[in-house]
């Protein structure tokens, strides 16, 4: 794929709710490697537009295309199939399940088949990537710990290790940094960051925090009232005084 | 003609006496998430407690009922609530379930031994008398079960509605976080709630066991019609279990009636896992508090 | 040293097993055998519940439909090795069928359905004489020959149950440890993640009850030839109720859960025959007691007590480095 074919292409998504257009026909493309944030005021219509891409809302109108394959209608556990991977605004860690396992579980089901999965190797053959993962984002002193034993900030790091588990060609964030205290943030921006440089995998992020979004991010674009009304990279987004605007005035 | 009002009518009696057993489980959902598996027992138990005021501490009737209705409270209420309900609270789901399953064979066993395993007769509240209307003879007893439940429901509706202490029992079920910080005791609401199921758990059985004969195991099929009366009409919604009260008792009879007596008891439950299916919500319920 | 450690037990526990009948009267030996097959049934409602976490409340029904599917076979003449089978094949396909209602409901709900289920079965057997011979029910079935080997007397019918026991739970064993085990797991704890990860919870939670039900199939299908009576009566929702018991009894989700619980919901009555009738009222109250200090069973509690007299030595691991992050 080279840098101008999109991994993603979002068209024309449109989404009502009663008499509020939540999302009004919204296009955009995602292209390799990208950081790409996703902003707005509260009520922008980013979590609507979210969930029409996930398929967890239907739109009114409109297509979500990944790797050239129309998506939308497509149930989650297809969507990771298709290389789509996502981490949730709730804490979304197996609560009972080590870290090991809820890392490995996270890529099971794409080794093999149904039949080779009961019959197989118990770990699937991915231990050691899975520790390897681990080791990525430092937790390798709780592989065998309960992931609902884990501070908030470390079972984000957990959340993040098992969307990218799968080996995605793009990955969705839901508001990443919500609920994680400074320090925390500060290692796991960074490791978002390294892991995009090696893997060159390609992030959509959507997040409230403003200087997380300009720090993570090369490329954001601002929703308001259901519309994008700004793009551009983070230098120019700050300087954009319809974001201001928007921002202030919302 | 005559003998379909009669099943009609006989139906719509026993149906509100399901009803006031169905409203306690959806005020007990409301109130704790969770679903009582003893509630049959719940209807079974105060007839007993009446039977033992009676023939053991040679009570008048009048004053025995009395003495059922708040041993009911005080057990079935506050030691429920108390003993069981609350040391698990806010982790309830699978283990508060085990636990009330395990209080069902508690008290049906309780009783069994300590009272007797045969079916008890039970002494008649309301008058027996017929009355021929119209070429129907119809039950004054089956007419006043029906007028006793609604006028309990009507009040309890009331009570919710119109009072500051029913408010404040709505706004916890609703939302115990924002209710507190409104300034409304939630624990004490909580309790109430449990206190009114009971009280409506004794009235279902003094209704009922004239009917019925009073026995242990009669909570087993009470329980589960009074359950698929709360499904069938929306299990957050105090009219919609007042709804599938109704209607199961009236298919019930219907059923055994005209179509087989043998499976009476299978056409509940068919009902139960069509309107699980199709409508989750029930027949007049909304949409929230079904799933998880 | 760890994995020596369980193999020995395992060797312990399954020499128990061998001589657990051995001069024992045929009652004692009639009890083990009871054992053995709740624990099969119980194994199998674990894996529904315990692993996958949805709630059935209909194991009894699937007994039923091994136990009626083996009776009337072998009456017919066919041999055990052939009839349990095609009621395991039933029970599977009834199964899948009553996984349908968990993708739609969950919790209490679900718990209703499969208990309206298993009623509805428990009507079929009472009121379709035909087939089921109703209240009288099915006499007299032949225990299985195998030529050089008779099950007829008790003991031997007791190492039978014990061949089908231990590779039921090796197989289950295998289950659990699989990726589907952790699957299953997974789809317990958070069923939404899950399917975000690729796992098709749809298929996965259908699996669960199927599988769990054909452990109830060939629990029925060992009773057949063990009680030679049977009648709808063994298997109305009281007994689903037992089953469920015995898991949550003693530890949803542990692998020797169901066996813990069984022996316990099994035996229990026989220890506390002294009390007489008292003794559901005593085993209700523990149950009770049970839930409400340590809802995760009696595995549970032995884990709870371990963890006490290791916490001063294992500090928690997050807090060495969490600090870094």
């Amino acid at each position: 794929m080279n840098a101008l074919t999109p991994v993603m292409s979002v068209r024309g998504i449109s989404k009502q709710f009663d008499a509020i257009k939540a999302v009004d026909d919204v296009s955009f493309d995602v292209y390799p490697g990208e950081i790409l944030g996703l902003i707005g005021p509260n009520g922008s219509g980013k979590s609507t537009l979210f969930n029409c891409i996930l398929g967890q809302l239907a739109a009114d109108r409109g297509t979500v295309e990944v790797g050239g394959q129309a998506v939308s209608n497509k149930r989650s556990c297809d969507l990771s199939k298709l290389g789509i991977g996502r981490t949730f605004q709730q804490l979304s860690v197996f609560p009972e399940m080590t870290v090991l396992d809820n890392i490995i579980v996270a890529g099971q089901e794409h080794e093999g088949t149904m039949i080779s999965r009961l019959f197989g190797a118990p770990d699937a053959g991915l231990t050691e990537q899975a520790e390897q993962m681990i080791a990525f984002f430092r937790l390798s002193h709780l592989r065998d710990e309960q992931a609902g034993s884990l501070s908030y900030g470390q079972q984000k790091l957990v959340d993040a290790a098992m969307a990218f588990m799968a080996g995605p060609n793009i990955v969705l964030l839901d508001e990443p940094a919500g609920g994680v205290n400074l320090t925390m943030l500060a290692g796991l921006k960074e490791r978002l960051i390294s892991y995009n440089r090696e893997h060159a995998t390609t992030f959509v992020v959507i997040e409230h925090n403003m200087e997380f979004v300009m720090s993570l991010c090369t490329r954001i674009i601002v929703l308001a009232e259901g519309a994008i009304i700004a793009e551009g990279t983070p230098d120019q987004i700050r300087s954009n005084q319809m974001v201001i605007d928007a921002y202030l005035g919302g | 003609m005559s003998q379909f009002a009669q099943v009609l009518l006989s139906g719509l009696s026993t149906g509100s006496i399901y009803a006031l057993a169905a409203i306690g489980f959806t005020l007990i959902w409301q109130a704790a998430q969770t679903v009582n598996f003893a509630q049959g027992e719940f209807v079974m138990l105060p007839a007993f407690f009446v039977l033992v005021a009676i023939n053991f501490l040679g009570m008048p009737l009048w004053l025995a009922l009395l003495f059922g209705l708040l041993m009911a409270v005080l057990v079935l209420g506050l030691l429920f609530k108390k003993l069981i309900v609350e040391p698990m609270l806010p982790k309830t789901g699978l283990p508060l379930i085990i636990a009330t399953m395990a209080l069902s064979i508690l008290l049906k066993e309780s009783v069994k031994e300590f009272y007797g395993a045969e079916a008890q007769p039970f002494p008649d509240i309301l008058p027996q008398q017929t009355m021929n209307l119209a070429g129907a003879v119809i039950s004054v007893q089956d007419i006043l079960n029906l007028v006793i439940s609604i006028t309990a429901v009507v009040a309890l509706t009331l009570f919710l509605n119109r009072t500051i202490t029913g408010r404040s029992m709505q706004a916890t079920a609703q939302n115990p976080a924002v209710a507190t910080i409104l300034g409304i005791d939630t624990k004490r609401m909580v309790l109430y709630t449990f206190l009114i199921n009971a009280g409506l758990a004794a009235l279902a059985s003094f209704l009922i066991s004239p009917l019925y004969l009073a026995k242990f195991s009669n909570g087993e099929t009470l329980g589960v019609v009074a359950f698929i009366a709360a499904i069938v009409g929306g299990f957050n919604q105090i009219r919609g279990a007042i709804a599938g009260g109704l209607l199961i008792g009236v298919l019930d009879n219907l059923t055994a009636t005209y179509i087989t007596a043998e499976y009476r008891a299978a056409l509940p439950l068919v009902l139960l896992i069509l309107i699980i299916l199709w409508r989750p919500q029930g027949l007049l319920g909304t949409d929230e508090g079904r799933q998880v | 040293m760890r994995f020596s450690l369980k193999h020995l037990l395992l060797l312990v526990g399954l020499g128990v097993l061998v001589v657990a009948p051995l001069g024992q009267g045929n009652y004692i030996v009639y009890m083990l055998c009871s054992w053995l097959i709740f624990s099969i049934a119980a194994m199998g409602l674990n894996l529904t519940l315990g692993y996958a976490g949805q709630i059935s409340l209909a194991q009894a029904s699937f007994m039923a439909i091994g136990a009626y599917t083996t009776a009337l076979l072998t009456l017919a003449g066919w041999h055990w090795v052939v009839a349990m089978p095609i009621g395991l094949v039933l029970c599977f396909v009834v199964g899948l069928a009553l996984g349908f209602p968990a993708l739609r409901v969950r919790g209490h709900f679900l718990a209703f359905v499969t208990l309206a289920f298993n009623t509805l079965v428990f009507l079929v057997a009472r009121n379709e004489d035909w087939l089921t011979g109703g209240t009288y029910g099915k006499f007299g079935m032949p225990r299985p020959d195998f030529g050089i080997v008779s099950t007829d007397s008790q003991l031997n019918f007791y190492y039978f149950t014990l061949i089908v026991f231990v590779i039921a739970a090796a197989l289950m064993w295998g289950i659990v440890r699989s990726p589907w085990g952790r699957a299953f797991r997974a789809l317990r704890e958070n069923p939404i993640r899950a399917e975000s990860l690729g796992i098709d919870t749809r298929r996965l939670t259908l699996l669960a009850f199927a599988i769990g039900s054909v452990y109830g199939g060939l629990a029925g299908s060992l009773v057949s030839p063990l009680v030679q009576f049977i009648e709808p009566g063994s298997f109305a929702v009281i007994h689903s109720l037992r089953i469920l018991l015995m898991v949550v009894v003693g530890g949803a989700g542990f692998f020797y859960g169901p066996m813990l619980g069984a022996a316990v919901v099994i035996l229990l009555p026989e220890v506390l025959r002294f009390t007489e009738g008292y003794y559901l009222i005593l085993y209700a109250t523990l149950v009770i007691v049970l839930m409400v200090f340590c809802p995760s069973g009696l595995i549970g509690v032995g884990s709870r007590i371990r963890d006490k007299l290791w916490s001063r030595t294992r500090d928690r691991g997050d807090l060495k480095q969490g600090a870094q992050l």
